[in-house]
């Protein structure tokens, strides 16, 4: 097949690299194929999943639905950026923490997603992180654990300490009176 | 070598303070899944990587007539071909249903089934090759469902089975049931039917094949079953094992969806084999809806006799399972629709019969929960209809029935410790249950619901006498210790389970441990994650090796510090002295002088599951070494206007046994809650003939993750979850399985809470919004309030095969099986079916014919 192919600097966790792609492929493959990020996973790679989120200048975006040739001077933030240093960022470690994170293949999506989040808004209540992620699908968790994880990150985040709930880690204690 | 552990002797374990086992602690790959560093099988990359795709036909049931690969091979980029020809060997999961080719050879049975594969150096490439594959065909009557399975006029999918389109007929007594009924003071008969549903697993199928040699590959895979997969490409491939290696990656989410053995494995194999080059192959999303081995949609019929005090005295279930095209789990997940019926509740006498019919769609097989989840959602609505009726409340009704700890049950299955009084205990006060059920106002209810589960399968897939879980472990001066184990990361946490156990019994940290799992060439064989076997069968077997581990270093320091080896503690990385805990080394120095000792140091710990009562054919199926128990409460709203309905609140409880980490244990309860209520509220793999302009074909009606509906964040709502201890000896440390039991009460404890919001019963799910208002309508022109199947289709289910119960004095054999089992050619080869003795008797003598 005769493919066009694009040339472009992308600046990709505050590092730019010159990126040669077919000019049809979204960010996702570029990330993926031509980068070797493959930190961003894809579910569905039709928008339907969120599991391939990314932030292009600070805003959660679905790579599957973007062609990475758009990324000219944009900002691009990928789940290999979000570590400060050897340290985890504070949602990498309440995930981490929570359990929120079970086979780990949506997370990349939903951290990015919150990350763009907290900036945001840096005390969000439940039902705002809720509306935040929403577009993400979790088969593993349930979703508690991501929710309890992002109001944990935020309080870290606003250099609060943050000690889990024992009934997120141990689960809750039944109350004495359930017998016949 | 010493024997594999039984299980038996491990109770002294349950008394060890627990330094580990017990505590919250940060799962072991948490750092690499939180840094997307995790390398899943679509996340590998080797120079001179090629693609490969599928062709899939495109109508439910045909022959093929001819391939034409010209125009394909004029793609830029095409690489090679391959057909169903250059595979000719059948496979599948279970021995006695090899039913499947990598490739369609003859046929093709369902829409997606696959019959050619091209690969080529761009995925585009591959793509368009495959697009240009023409396939000529001859179209086979559609069987699309289970009464046209039963018809007997129609062409046949498979030319084995128990029927037409009958793949398996099952049928088995266990008492005099018609005493029971005699002895009932109610007798209560329900038709109910559960819907379809697939795993939806977020990570999209891949596998990665690296040629090493003309007769040698690798091959990276999203699997549970890293064995059996090996085991069938050496047969397929004709390839010794020793020239296969097989590697799970950590797989993006399961849950029973990647324990199927799939034939794009094989093919990316074959493939890579032909050209000499790495292949791989990842599924897009509507494939994966055309793979399945999910939830069997099935029908069901229940009959149980009650006593005034609301005891049960007899119950006969009957299933009909539509199984898709081939047999996959199909036959274990028949007798599955069966087995566990009788590990929750007192039910002194049982029949069960089963049929699992062929039909032209993607195969079903093992969802969480595998084949009981349906049987589980039919005997708790059951329940709570039986106690409307006698007057009982639905939570004293299972109070009052509670199997007993310890005892044999009907069907012959060895019960362990049974936390379920302390379960539903634990919901019923958490929800507020006695205050509020049955006096709530209209549109609001509360539902209760039981369950049980395996925790871990009695039997292998196929007869062998060797170990179900291998654990190797290395140890050497840096102090750092190398586990080796089969067990495959689903995200489960089994990772984290192997190193906890063998830090625990060493006394090390996580951080010393070094872990190599799931890879057939490097690591001892455990079967896979499948059965919720991992925790307490790779637990025993890494308690094992530890504790071998242990005793070594304990003779070397013992000398060295000249204390008793009795004396010698291992905790916070350090061996001392219990008497004078200042004398002793470091962990590290305790291995150096062991190696000095010994030599270079290295244990092995395996586990075999004990020996079930049951002796009868079929038998194999329902054993295992302990069961978990679980209870939930459902409160509902529900508009009776629009038959909208909203969970508010779950409180669940989970005899656990004991915790190995109480924080993964809380992430499997809340994600079983909440594919419990996907499968209950929404989730469906249902199909529909295309129009008959466009060829009439059977198709999946939503293909895609945005159309299959399942919970998004919005829909979830808050979990009180309780973990109920109360360690079993047969468990490792006491623990039991998490991982599948919570989801089977949530289907059943919503449908007896919409029941208790707005008064109608609603007997199948998943439970739409239009059936409770169609069941209210009923109710209101006086009608029976209920919306569900009516009617259980005429099946001959053939000779029962009958069985006495432990309480009449029975041996665990069926009085009937000698005769029938000499009249199947088959029995050797039933893998899973009958017990472990009987069925090695069989294949010893037995002509091998494959």
């Amino acid at each position: 097949m005769a493919e066009r192919t694009t040339t472009l600097e992308l600046l990709i966790n505050g590092e730019s690299r010159v990126v040669a792609f077919p000019t049809h492929h979204t960010l996702l493959e570029v990330l993926r194929e031509e980068c070797g990020l493959t930190g961003t996973k894809h579910g569905c790679e039709l928008g339907e999943c969120g599991t391939c989120a990314v932030l292009v200048d600070g805003q959660p975006v679905l790579s599957c639905l973007v062609l990475a040739a758009q990324m000219s001077g944009r900002e691009i933030e990928t789940v290999e950026g979000l570590q400060e240093g050897n340290r985890l960022h504070p949602l990498q470690q309440t995930f981490a923490d929570l359990n929120a994170a079970q086979c780990g293949y949506c997370t990349p999506g939903i951290l990015m997603t919150a990350k763009a989040l907290l900036a945001d808004n840096a005390h969000p209540t439940r039902d705002d992180i809720r509306e935040a992620l929403s577009g993400t699908l979790c088969r593993c968790t349930g979703y508690h654990k991501i929710l309890q994880a992002v109001e944990g990150a935020a309080q870290l985040a606003a250099g609060e300490e943050w000690t889990p709930a024992a009934d997120s880690l141990h689960g809750a204690t039944p109350p004495d009176r359930g017998s016949e | 070598m010493a024997e594999p552990s039984d299980g038996k002797q491990r109770d002294e374990s349950l008394d060890l303070p627990g330094r580990h086992i017990g505590q919250p602690f940060r799962r072991v790959d948490g750092r690499a899944k939180v840094t997307g560093t995790t390398r899943f099988a679509d996340d590998l990359h080797f120079p001179r990587l090629c693609h490969l795709k599928l062709v899939r036909s495109t109508l439910p049931h045909a022959r093929i007539k001819a391939i034409d690969f010209s125009s394909a091979a004029d793609v830029p980029g095409y690489l090679g071909s391959l057909t169903g020809r250059q595979m000719p060997h059948p496979f599948g999961i279970l021995p006695v249903s090899e039913d499947e080719h990598a490739l369609c050879i003859e046929k093709v049975r369902y829409v997606g089934d696959p019959v050619a594969a091209v690969a080529a150096t761009s995925e585009e490439a591959a793509y368009e090759a495959a697009l240009r594959v023409e396939v000529e065909y001859e179209p086979l009557d559609t069987i699309d469902g289970i009464d046209t399975a039963l018809a007997a006029d129609l062409d046949r999918i498979h030319d084995y089975g128990d029927g037409n389109n009958i793949h398996k007929k099952v049928s088995m007594r266990f008492g005099d049931l018609e005493a029971g009924f005699a002895e009932a003071d109610l007798e209560l008969e329900d038709t109910l039917f559960y819907e379809g549903n697939t795993h939806l697993a977020m990570e999209q199928h891949a596998t990665v094949a690296v040629a090493e040699d003309e007769d040698r590959v690798t091959v990276y895979s999203s699997t549970q079953t890293p064995h059996y997969v090996h085991r069938a490409l050496a047969k397929v491939l004709e390839l010794p094992p020793s020239r296969i290696r097989v590697i799970a990656c950590s797989n993006g989410g399961g849950f029973g969806g990647k324990s199927d053995v799939f034939n794009h494995e094989i093919v990316a194999a074959k493939m890579a084999l032909e050209l000499g080059r790495p292949v791989r192959i990842t599924l897009n999303r509507e494939e994966i809806f055309y793979c399945h081995r999910g939830r069997h949609p099935t029908l069901m019929h229940l009959r149980t006799g009650f006593k005034k005090d609301g005891s049960m005295t007899a119950q006969h279930l009957r299933t009909a399972l539509d199984g898709g095209a081939y047999g996959s789990y199909g036959v274990a997940s028949t007798y599955y629709t069966g087995a566990l019926q009788t590990v929750t509740y007192d039910l002194p006498r049982y029949r069960f019969d089963g049929v699992r019919c062929f039909t032209n769609k993607p195969p079903c097989g093992p969802k969480r929960g595998h084949g009981t989840p349906q049987p589980r959602f039919g005997f708790e609505v059951h329940l709570d209809k039986a106690a409307e009726k006698l007057g009982i409340d639905p939570a004293d009704l299972r109070l009052r029935n509670l199997a007993e700890p310890g005892s044999v049950t009907a069907n012959w299955l060895q019960l362990g410790t049974i936390g379920l009084r302390r379960c539903i205990e634990a919901v019923v006060a958490g929800s507020g249950w006695r205050e509020r059920y049955g006096r709530l106002p209209h549109g609001r209810g509360l539902g209760l619901a039981c369950g049980s589960y395996l925790c871990g399968a009695g039997l292998p897939i196929y007869w062998n006498h060797m170990p179900q879980s291998g654990v190797q472990l290395k140890l050497d001066r840096s102090g750092g210790v190398a586990v080796f184990c089969g067990e495959a990361e689903i995200g489960q946490g089994s990772d984290s389970v192997l190193a906890a156990v063998v830090a625990e019994v060493l006394g090390i940290d996580l951080a010393d441990i070094r872990l190599c799992v799931a890879d057939t060439d490097l690591t001892p064989v455990d079967l896979g994650s499948y059965s919720s076997r991992v925790t307490l069968m790779v637990g025993h077997a890494a308690h094992q090796a530890a504790e071998r581990a242990r005793k070594l270093i304990a003779q070397a320091v013992a000398k060295r510090l000249e204390v008793p080896r009795e004396r010698l503690i291992f905790a916070e990385r350090r061996v001392f002295d219990a008497a004078d805990p200042e004398k002793g080394l470091s962990f590290e120095d305790a291995v150096t002088v062991a190696e000095a000792k010994w030599g270079t140091l290295g244990t092995t710990g395996s586990y075999i599951p004990p020996r079930a009562p049951g002796k009868y054919r079929g038998a194999g199926v329902g054993p295992s070494p302990t069961y978990s128990y679980s209870a939930a409460v459902v409160e509902v709203e529900v508009d009776p206007e629009t038959g909208l309905y909203r969970p508010d609140h779950v409180w669940i409880a989970h005899d656990i046994g004991r915790s190995i980490n109480p924080v993964l244990v809380l992430g499997q309860v809340e994600g079983s809650v909440y594919m419990g209520l996907g499968e209950a509220m929404m989730e469906e793999q249902a199909f529909r003939a295309l129009p008959r302009h466009l060829s009439s074909a059977l198709v999946h009606k939503t293909p895609s993750l945005l159309e299959y509906k399942s919970p998004t964040f919005h829909d979830m709502p808050p979990v009180t979850s309780y973990l109920i201890e109360d360690p079993d000896p047969q468990g490792p440390f006491g623990a039991k399985e998490v991982g599948q039991g919570p989801l089977l009460p949530v289907p059943p404890a919503l449908a007896n809470a919409i029941y208790d919001a707005v008064g109608v019963r609603i007997d199948q799910v998943p439970i739409q919004p239009q059936m409770i208002l169609k069941a209210l309508d009923e109710k209101s022109r006086g009608r029976q309030a209920r919306y569900g199947p009516k009617v259980f289709p005429e099946v001959d289910f053939g000779e029962i095969l009958r069985v006495l119960t432990p309480a009449e004095g029975g041996d665990g054999h069926a009085l009937n099986e000698h005769g029938e089992k000499k009249a199947h050619g088959m029995s050797g080869a039933d893998g899973t079916m009958s017990s472990r003795d009987e069925a090695l008797k069989d294949k010893d003598g037995a002509v091998t014919t494959k």
